[in-house]
């Protein structure tokens, strides 16, 4: 579905990326794990495109597509979707009215109509179910005023609502109670299928304890540095992250 | 040295057209000759003029312009203008009111209203005791050129425990073949305990020639009567707007304002509420969308003189293009209007380099015990939110469009009117497009 070859990105003209190489095939899970500032959110950043960050080397290829020619929306209607760590509140714009001229506009893209509103309202009540949304939260302003895991089933209501075909988890975890992320995980679980792929970034193991991964990827200082099964999950969260540190420098 | 020849040009022709056709108009001429007296004293506003610094009126009344009016309008041509169906319509042409495309049949106990001849010439009591009685002709020469140039307008007035249910549509229509001076002028009187919904918009139609058209409107609001006031500006390039608007609110009575300016090349609002009692709640919002090289101008004053009243303002303003606008906000508070609660709020959005935004909250207070606030903001849209929204797919022209309804819907969702705030928000969408 995605080759990463030998990704380098910067930030006003600091070297945060130095050469990543991945490869994810449809149906498969790739955790992506590695201390602060390793560079796990530039990452997700570079796949859909933020502006600060420059691509320097290297090639993104999606589907057959040079993904890092393609405008942020265009990569989202290619079906590429960032659960963002930090979701930004949008005052005045609702929920259901977003999300209403996202899918109409991912829908243009594709050559279809625009969905009918039954339709819609159907698919709208069947995905809020799957996150435990509230049904007054989704009549709201983009997750103004929403708690820290509200916001996070937003992020993954919004995924459930857009259907993509490879989903990015930025830290979907962090600030997460275990209630709360049970049912995020729980979420992403039953959005799974053979022609989708997720990547899960976390500096934590226990999102991977309710969101099993098949490749565990361990990032420090710009480089993919360890692959393994799930297995390196545990043992970097039972030996900590200066046994990698050591490990590299060695 | 050239601007100065040419202002004075224009306030010579005014001068001179006051003079053949004073005989001709209505009411009293003694108000008048003071009037004109005046505005001879002041003169068409420069920009060394301090409150028109920013809007250089004199600049904008160059070339040649006429006074005469016609009537010509069918129903046929304004009949999309009348977009709330179930509303008494007054129709007000090239400043004059005109009683047969309007729509006044069937008007209920207690409401009446009719053209400012009409309210001279039958000596209404009513009229006599309000007209000219709360704008000041030394405060400002527009309202000096107003009061002595006015030929007609409406007055309606809604009488003591009176509910007028539908809203009362005024419609200030233009139709210009040369460039045209007018300066319809209005009275509202809404007695004790009675209410009232009054919308005014202003539009040209098929015209080939500038309209600068001089409107005031004023507004008086007796004890525990409530007012629901809209003002719809949307006269195209064509038009050139000095909209003053004089409020009297006295004790105990409600009354909420909303001006929504859609285009015109000039629009200067002067809006002045005064809170003359005790309890009284006024609102007063804003929404001004400019672009290309129009001017808006918006100049506020509340003046609380009385304790115990709450006034509460928000004005919000989406600058593209060259244009420029300015929001300059006055609060007053007397010495004696202790427990006073004045709010004020504007919020900008400037979406290109060139665009220009002017505000200025000025807060005088003279009493100790008050609470009063004033906050200013100006940005560009926000690039983490526009980037969410692409991120979902959304292209960046509807990422920011969706913004900017946000943003605008703050003041849109203050219309109580159902029919009119879906007309706002249609209008909106079409600038946004």
């Amino acid at each position: 579905m995605i080759t990463i070859k030998n990704l380098h990105a910067s930030i006003a003209g600091k070297e945060i990326l130095k050469g990543i190489n991945l490869e994810i095939k449809a149906g498969e899970v790739h955790a992506i794990m590695g201390p602060n500032g390793s560079g796990k959110s530039t990452l997700a950043a570079v796949l859909v495109g933020r502006s600060e960050y420059e691509v320097t080397e290297g090639s993104i290829t999606y589907n057959g597509i040079d993904l890092l020619k393609l405008s942020p929306e265009d990569r989202a209607r290619e079906g590429v979707f960032l659960a963002f760590q930090y979701p930004i509140e949008i005052p005045g714009v609702s929920n259901v009215n977003f999300l209403k001229t996202a899918i109409n506009e991912i829908r243009t893209f594709k050559g279809l109509e625009p969905m009918a509103a039954k339709e819609f309202l159907t698919m709208l009540k069947e995905k809020q179910k799957l996150v435990e949304l509230d049904g007054k939260l989704a009549n709201r302003s983009v997750n103004e005023g929403f708690s820290g895991g509200e916001k996070k089933r937003n992020e993954i209501f919004q995924m459930a609502m857009l259907n993509p075909k490879l989903a990015i988890l930025d830290e979907t975890d962090s600030g997460l109670d275990i209630d709360a992320l049970r049912i995020v995980a729980n979420g992403v679980n039953k959005l799974k299928s053979k022609d989708n792929a997720t990547i899960v970034i976390t500096h934590y193991q226990r999102l991977l304890d309710y969101i099993i991964p098949d490749f565990v990827h361990i990032i420090y200082n710009g480089k993919i540095v360890k692959s393994g099964s799930k297995e390196l999950a545990l043992e970097l969260e039972e030996k900590g992250y200066d046994f990698i540190k050591a490990e590299v420098e060695a | 040295m050239e601007t100065v020849i040419k202002t004075s040009t224009i306030k010579d022709k005014l001068i001179f057209e006051f003079e053949t056709s004073k005989l001709f108009l209505f009411g009293n001429t003694q108000l008048r000759d003071k009037a004109m007296e005046s505005f001879y004293k002041q003169g068409i506003p420069h920009r060394k003029h301090e409150e028109y610094k920013y809007t250089h009126i004199d600049l904008m009344l160059k070339g040649e312009f006429d006074f005469s009016t016609n009537k010509n309008c069918s129903d046929g041509q304004i009949k999309h203008l009348k977009f709330l169906k179930d509303a008494y319509v007054v129709i007000i042409e090239n400043g004059v009111f005109v009683e047969g495309v309007s729509n006044l049949q069937k008007l209920p106990k207690g409401l009446t209203i009719c053209s400012l001849v009409d309210a001279e010439k039958s000596n209404s009591p009513v009229f006599e005791k309000h007209y000219a009685q709360y704008t000041d002709v030394n405060a400002d020469p527009f309202i000096a050129l107003n009061t002595a140039m006015t030929k007609d307008g409406v007055f309606i007035h809604v009488s003591k425990n009176t509910i007028i249910e539908k809203p009362i549509h005024i419609i200030h229509v233009s139709t210009a073949f040369q460039n045209t001076i007018i300066h319809p002028r209005n009275l509202i009187v809404v007695d004790e305990n009675a209410q009232a919904k009054i919308i005014e918009s202003f539009e040209i139609l098929d015209s080939t020639a500038k309209v600068f058209n001089n409107a005031l409107t004023e507004i008086v609001i007796d004890e525990l009567a409530i007012v629901d006031h809209y003002k719809i500006q949307d006269e195209k390039e064509l038009g050139y707007l000095v909209n003053t608007t004089q409020v009297i609110q006295k004790k105990q009575s409600i009354f909420s304002t909303h001006t929504f300016t859609l285009s015109g090349s000039l629009v200067r609002n002067n809006l002045t509420l005064v809170l003359d009692g005790e309890h009284i709640e006024s609102h007063l919002n804003g929404l001004y969308l400019t672009t290309e090289n129009q001017v808006v101008d918006n100049h506020t004053v509340v003046d609380h003189r009385k304790p115990n009243c709450n006034s509460n303002e928000l004005y919000k303003g989406i600058i593209d293009g060259k244009s420029i606008a300015t929001f300059n906000g006055k609060i007053f508070v007397r010495k004696n209007a202790q427990k006073t609660n004045a709010f004020q709020s504007n919020k900008n959005i400037l979406l290109s380099e060139s665009g220009t935004i002017n505000t200025k909250p000025q807060l005088e207070i003279y009493a100790d015990d008050v609470k009063c606030s004033h906050g200013t903001s100006t940005g560009k849209l926000d690039e983490d939110k526009i980037f969410y929204l692409r991120a979902r797919g959304l292209s960046l022209i509807s990422a920011k469009k969706l913004l900017m309804h946000a943003f605008a819907s703050e003041v849109v969702e203050t219309i109580k009117i159902e029919a009119l705030r879906e007309y706002i928000e249609e209008n909106i969408s079409k600038i946004f497009k």
